[in-house]
């Protein structure tokens, strides 16, 4: 077991507390850059889908995971990023300018859409994205100039620096590129959390009228906290539909986005480990079924995939309500106590609920 | 005539909207949870009555099956409180709402594997005939929905004003710990709206499925119904009801007046607007939040 023995306040903030962990994510990262010559080019483009995933969980996470506000409609938050993307690129700025630009526009859009929703709370202010989430389906339609409405549009060629990125001619192009887009999101998110806003929307998230009371601007964290959220949202979702190679109104249905949601459920809400452990089983997920059912001699069942997430999740929720983060942290915390760690350390407090309806 | 009909077949299927919206309102009155499975459960039902009627499964008498599709809902929904709803007890609101999503993907994927993904037809009574008022068609399912409709608001009203239990699940959503003192049993409480919850999502499959096709996915009209509770405000049963009318009513005028492509956005954008402008629905109950 490590202790910190702390001598100045930066050392709460560090990115890493000591050069052991520091050492440990330095690793990961130069795992993650020769991962190429590791694997073949199918499990590469695996990899490259869980980091897209990654970094729209990532997106989802600061709202719900760090701000406690439960979104079911960040389709609509990648669509608009993806069809930015394009539009952009149509008008001959390069990939990079005009993926970032896609990214902070969506985030502005996301912020401007969160002043109504300020007032909402708690299922209110899901049931207002899902709406959105399926608004966001009949705009694409209606918009059909700049967005091919059911027709879709097929993902333009990406150019970077006079290299291209081609899924099919060279999948570890794609991969570099989503690893990038995660890493940049990943550095973001972690130093925001580091910077009082961070601390700020973990305030509203725990309690908003003692966060007023500690003098945060419930309002404008509330906003920034769309804003960020939408932004990597549309990042992601702009990789998504590139990386599909083609994509209509139907690809950034409202499903998309209670998938999203669940998978930072199940990866472990409110943790950046989280995202990507969730992003992990939702990539994987049909291969192993696929796998399972092969080798048991079965032909493919309808809706099996979305069934055996549904019974993951509420086996998640029921049991472990951290997810595959927090039982991580339950067996290294158990590890580094052996054996003086106790049953009961994790053990749920018992709540009673109160509503503040008065009839 | 033309206005009339479009409205009256508005209010059929507003009906069908409402019922969904009751069985949300009914849960959150009681346990203050929203039920993301409501549709689910209503697509449940409507295929448990599809498995009962249809030759090609039991066959049986549409009348006798009636009450064993609502007996069976009622005890599906009790079992579903007593091994998983129950564990949630005290857990906030959105971990219930996250559960019920899955749960509802749970529900139709069980479906699927039971009753097919082809659409099917319920053998119904309410299916055949049709009645003329003057210039006016309506098939015998439209009345029978909102005849019942209509019954079944009055009942879920007087019942919770009226009763012993309806009380007393009031009494528990308000204040769990409360409502222990007074000697409530939360958690059978909790389960009896829960079964409570599946007989009412039965009615309104059944009366979904005697008018058209069925298929899994009809869970779907949920949202719609989310709609409606909204905008009578959760917690409100007859305001479900108003909610899932004005849903019901606006949807065949827009499609009749506005252009295609506009016309499915009207109840989202009514959704929308009245979340902007009255956050808590038309018929609000919360004043103001309490530390």
């Amino acid at each position: 077991m490590r202790f910190h023995f702390k001598t100045s306040y930066d050392q709460d903030i560090r990115l890493f507390p000591d050069w052991w962990n520091f050492s440990l994510y330095a690793l990961l990262l130069v795992l993650l850059l020769v991962m190429p010559w590791l694997i073949d080019d199918f499990y590469l483009g695996e990899m490259t889908n869980v980091l897209i995933w990654a970094v729209a969980g990532l997106g989802l996470m600061i709202l719900t995971g760090q701000t406690g506000l439960v979104s079911l409609g960040h389709s609509a938050f990648m669509a608009l990023g993806c069809y930015l993307t394009v539009n952009f690129m149509d008008t001959g700025m390069p990939f990079l300018l005009a993926f970032v630009l896609a990214g902070v526009v969506t985030g502005v859009v996301g912020a401007i859409v969160a002043i109504p929703a300020l007032k909402l709370h708690g299922v209110y202010l899901s049931i207002f994205t899902l709406a959105l989430a399926i608004l966001a389906d009949d705009i694409i339609v209606i918009l059909d100039h700049w967005t091919g409405g059911v027709n879709g549009i097929y993902a333009p060629e990406i150019w970077i620096f006079g290299f291209e990125i081609n899924r099919w001619a060279m999948p570890a192009s794609w991969y570099y590129l989503a690893l990038g887009t995660a890493l940049f999101v990943t550095l973001i998110y972690r130093n925001l959390l580091r910077a009082p806003l961070g601390r700020a929307f973990a305030a509203v998230r725990d309690s908003e009228i003692s966060a007023q009371a500690m003098g945060v601007d419930v309002a404008r964290t509330k906003t920034l906290a769309f804003g960020f959220s939408c932004a990597f949202a549309g990042m992601g979702g702009a990789l998504m539909g590139l990386f599909a190679g083609a994509f209509n109104n139907e690809t950034f249905n409202f499903l998309l986005a209670i998938q999203l949601l669940m998978m930072i459920i199940i990866g472990g809400l409110g943790f950046i480990h989280g995202a990507f452990l969730g992003a992990i089983v939702i990539a994987f997920l049909p291969q192993l079924l696929a796998i399972g059912t092969d080798t048991l001699g079965i032909n493919s069942v309808p809706g099996l995939e979305t069934g055996v997430f549904g019974m993951i999740l509420i086996a998640f929720i029921l049991f472990e309500p951290m997810g595959l983060y927090g039982r991580w942290l339950k067996i290294r915390t158990w590890l580094e106590l052996f054996p003086f760690a106790r049953r009961d350390m994790f053990r749920r407090q018992k709540t009673y609920l109160k509503t503040e309806r008065l009839r | 005539m033309d206005v009339l009909q479009l409205l009256l077949s508005g209010l059929a299927n507003g009906c069908v909207y409402g019922l969904v919206a009751l069985g949300f309102v009914l849960i959150y009155k009681a346990t203050e949870a929203v039920n993301f499975a409501q549709g689910d459960f209503m697509m449940l039902g409507a295929y448990v009555m599809v498995g009962l009627v249809n030759p090609e499964f039991l066959g049986l008498n549409f009348w006798v099956a009636v009450p064993l599709a609502l007996l069976i809902l009622g005890a599906l929904g009790y079992l579903l409180d007593l091994t998983v709803i129950r564990f949630m007890f005290g857990q906030s609101q959105t971990s219930v709402v996250i559960l019920t999503i899955a749960l509802g993907y749970v529900i139709r994927f069980a479906a699927g594997l039971i009753w097919g993904h082809e659409p099917v037809n319920l053998h119904s009574p309410l299916a055949l005939g049709d009645v003329r008022m003057g210039g006016v068609v309506l098939s015998l399912a439209d009345i029978a929905v909102i005849v019942v409709t209509l019954l079944m608001t009055l009942f879920l009203f007087q019942f919770f004003q009226r009763t012993k239990l309806g009380l007393a699940m009031q009494a528990a959503s308000q204040n769990q710990m409360a409502a222990y003192y007074m000697g409530i049993p939360v958690r059978r409480v909790q389960g009896a709206v829960w079964a409570l919850a599946g007989v009412v999502a039965c009615v309104a499959g059944i009366l979904y499925a005697s008018k058209g096709t069925l298929a899994i996915s009809a869970g779907f009209i949920g949202i719609k119904a989310f709609a409606a509770a909204v905008i009578g405000g959760f917690g409100s049963l007859p305001g479900a009801l108003m909610g899932g009318i004005i849903v019901g009513v606006i949807e065949p005028f827009a499609a009749r007046y506005l252009p295609t492509g506009y016309s499915q956005i009207a109840p989202y954008a009514l959704l929308i607007l009245v979340l902007v402008f009255r956050p808590h629905g038309l018929f609000a109950q919360v004043r103001v939040k309490k530390v």
